[in-house]
């Protein structure tokens, strides 16, 4: 058969057949094309094609980049677990976990080239880098990290039935694994800054009440905090990624054991966070607020009202948080992804609030609340970044060998 | 404490004085601006929120019905923050490409459009929506182009830019002295919107040096106040009036909170 793509798809594995493999990737490329089209109207004619403004210098293209960054990192902390904490059982899942990583770090920074105002001065920030700025750190971390993931993936494409029986690949491929706990720790390391540095460079705007923390050091407690959301919803969403691959293909991909573990160590973190998170929550609104003269209240009026916060910590916080905790909840495969949805939800949410809403308050008590909805062109781009991780991952699940349990739990 | 000593050490402290009872919102400020800083006009300057202005004038008013209304203006330029308490000025810390700098001789904060990747991160670190992004191209239609001012760069798409205390004034002024072999005249820097004004409402000058009117003039006033001085941006430009809801009007405050007393004006 021409189009028989059989022999590149995993040893003792069957896919669906192509022709549906192709209508997937159609309207995949369709979403993409959107993108295209929206990327060339912003570079072509400027951001003026967004719903930007002096307000809202920031619109969905940083919320997106912050949720997918916080999403994406599962990557390192499955990554950190498995090779560094030596928890086995996750080698089943740490190749999905890489791949979204990959997908998550190299989609933000492909928006964010569209993002800034002059794209071709990207490289500014590294070659003027201003040390005291938290962007300039994030701006190395998740380029350098971005580059760890690569090498982590690398390994993974080299092992495709047909590219591993090159001798030489084979062997590279191998021996890349074996030093692979050299590429997690430092991934390890390079992610948990810039993760907090995201969460920093909200923090440090202290003419800005919403967003404004204090800290310790040079570090706002946002620092801290959203390197433990994104520790807490990034398991969450590679098993979800998983789970919906399962869904799709309707094969077994990973036994409910590995899935119940990631939910676990999700639990926990967002349990750890959410505590901290209250305490943060009730310092900011009882002290820090009171100082600049406005108060909590204050913070959540017109749009941006007091159901976001309901929704971030109840809804999308302690409800998942509540569901991870309990063994019986982690044991229903449909519990379990109804508690990483909201868990999700809830770093999304979360990553919105600190984007949006610092820039919709008017901080001159004469200016007025303002409201910001995107444009197309900006859902095309976002959307873009959807299509691109699901097309990266389709491929990668119907030609490489992401999940390693996969042949004995499909016999 | 002197108003000069709210800032660090440096030769000179440039700051402004606004006499809010003073100013009548004609605009001339704003205007003398744009042509001083070749400051483009979109192709549409009703939305406020993408215009580009380095001096925005606000009208607010007392919230009272007719005949009790009363009306005011706040003329508002980048307030060359310094920051307090271990903080730094809010965009210059922020700036990933080091576009924007502090000053430490004369209290200026800078920008350089050539080197802004427009990320905005600046935007959004400012309360006082003191910093303008280039969403268009700025036209420059039928010849007008020739009236630009070789002294400051005109601004490309993409870029935040932001008043500068109209700095190149200063340079020449700076190269005057250094000519004359003397300092710097309170007459020879003086920014465009200070010249313009024609009730006399802004005042502009070192506040480091006694004989400056602003000095003076602060001395007199232990009043002014600034701009969200709660939040400790410690910034440059002073404000008076004898008004209580304007003086109100300049910050936060909370529902119990009583106005500082002020003797302004």
């Amino acid at each position: 058969m021409p189009m028989d793509d059989s022999r590149y798809w995993p040893q003792g594995t069957t896919r669906c057949k192509p022709i549906p493999f192709l209508i997937w990737m159609a309207f995949c490329l369709l979403l993409g094309g959107w993108a295209v089209h929206s990327a060339t109207l912003c570079l072509w004619k400027g951001l003026n094609q967004t719903a930007m403004n002096d307000f809202f210098a920031f619109g969905v293209w940083i919320v997106v980049d912050l949720a997918i960054i916080a999403l994406g990192a599962g990557a390192f902390f499955t990554g950190f677990m498995t090779y560094v904490l030596r928890r086995d059982e996750l080698k089943n899942i740490i190749n999905a976990a890489v791949i979204i990583g990959f997908i998550c770090y190299s989609g933000a920074i492909l928006m964010l080239g569209i993002d800034i105002g002059q794209p071709i001065r990207g490289w500014f920030g590294f070659w003027h880098a201003n040390v005291h700025s938290m962007l300039t750190e994030v701006m190395f971390c998740i380029t350098t990290y971005l580059i760890v993931l690569i090498i982590e993936f690398v390994p993974l494409v080299l092992e495709n039935r047909q590219i591993n029986k090159v001798p030489d690949l084979a062997f590279f491929a191998h021996h890349l694994h074996r030093i692979m706990i050299v590429f997690a720790a430092t991934g390890t390391f390079l992610s948990f800054f810039h993760q907090g540095s995201l969460g920093g460079m909200f923090g440090v705007l202290y003419a800005r009440p919403f967003a404004y923390r204090t800290g310790v050091a040079i570090w706002p407690w946002t620092f801290f905090l959203f390197i433990l959301s994104a520790i807490a919803s990034g398991p969450s969403f590679t098993t979800l990624m998983v789970m919906l691959t399962e869904k799709v293909s309707g094969r077994k991909l990973t036994t409910h054991k590995v899935k119940m573990m990631m939910g676990k160590v999700s639990g926990y973190l967002l349990t750890f966070y959410l505590i901290l998170k209250g305490a943060d929550t009730l310092y900011w609104a009882n002290v820090t607020l009171p100082k600049m003269g406005v108060s909590f209240w204050d913070m959540y009026q017109s749009s941006y009202g007091i159901y976001l916060v309901w929704l971030e910590l109840g809804l999308f916080g302690a409800v998942p948080a509540f569901l991870l905790l309990h063994r019986r909840v982690r044991e229903s495969y449909g519990l379990l992804a109804l508690a990483m949805i909201l868990n999700c939800l809830g770093a999304v949410t979360n990553r919105f609030v600190f984007t949006i809403q610092p820039l919709a308050i008017p901080v001159l008590p004469f200016e007025k609340w303002q409201f910001y909805w995107p444009t197309i062109p900006e859902w095309g781009i976002s959307f873009g970044v959807i299509a691109y991780g699901l097309i990266i991952f389709s491929l990668a699940y119907r030609y490489l060998p992401v999940f390693p349990q996969e042949v004995e739990l499909n016999k | 404490m002197a108003f000069a000593d709210k800032f660090g050490a440096g030769k000179h402290r440039f700051g402004m004085l606004i006499d809010l009872d003073k100013c009548t919102g004609c605009g001339a400020c704003t205007v003398a601006c744009m042509a001083e800083n070749n400051i483009g006009v979109n192709y549409d300057e009703t939305d406020k929120l993408r215009s580009i202005a380095w001096m925005r004038l606000y009208q607010v008013d007392n919230g009272k019905a007719f005949p009790e209304t009363e009306v005011a203006f706040f003329p508002r330029p980048c307030l060359h923050c310094e920051g307090e308490h271990g903080h730094h000025t809010p965009c210059v810390s922020v700036c990933p490409a080091t576009a924007t700098d502090y000053d430490e001789e004369t209290g200026i904060v800078s920008q350089i459009p050539t080197r802004c990747i427009g990320c905005r991160y600046c935007v959004a670190a400012c309360p006082y929506h003191a910093r303008s992004v280039n969403w268009f191209d700025v036209p420059w239609p039928g010849g007008m182009d020739r009236g630009l001012s070789p002294l400051v760069s005109p601004r490309m798409r993409g870029v935040v830019e932001k008043c500068t205390f109209c700095f190149h004034r200063y340079q020449q002024a700076k190269n005057k002295a250094f000519i004359d072999g003397g300092e710097i005249a309170e007459k020879d820097y003086q920014t465009a919107c200070t010249q313009a004004c024609p009730s006399g409402a802004i005042v502009f000058g070192d506040m480091r040096n006694p004989e400056h009117t602003i000095t003076k003039l602060l001395a007199a006033n232990p009043g002014a106040f600034r701009l969200l001085e709660r939040l400790g941006t410690n910034n440059k430009v002073f404000y008076l009036t004898k008004r209580d809801w304007v003086r109100r009007l300049a910050d936060n405050y909370l529902a119990h909170e009583k106005l500082p007393e002020v003797k302004a004006g």
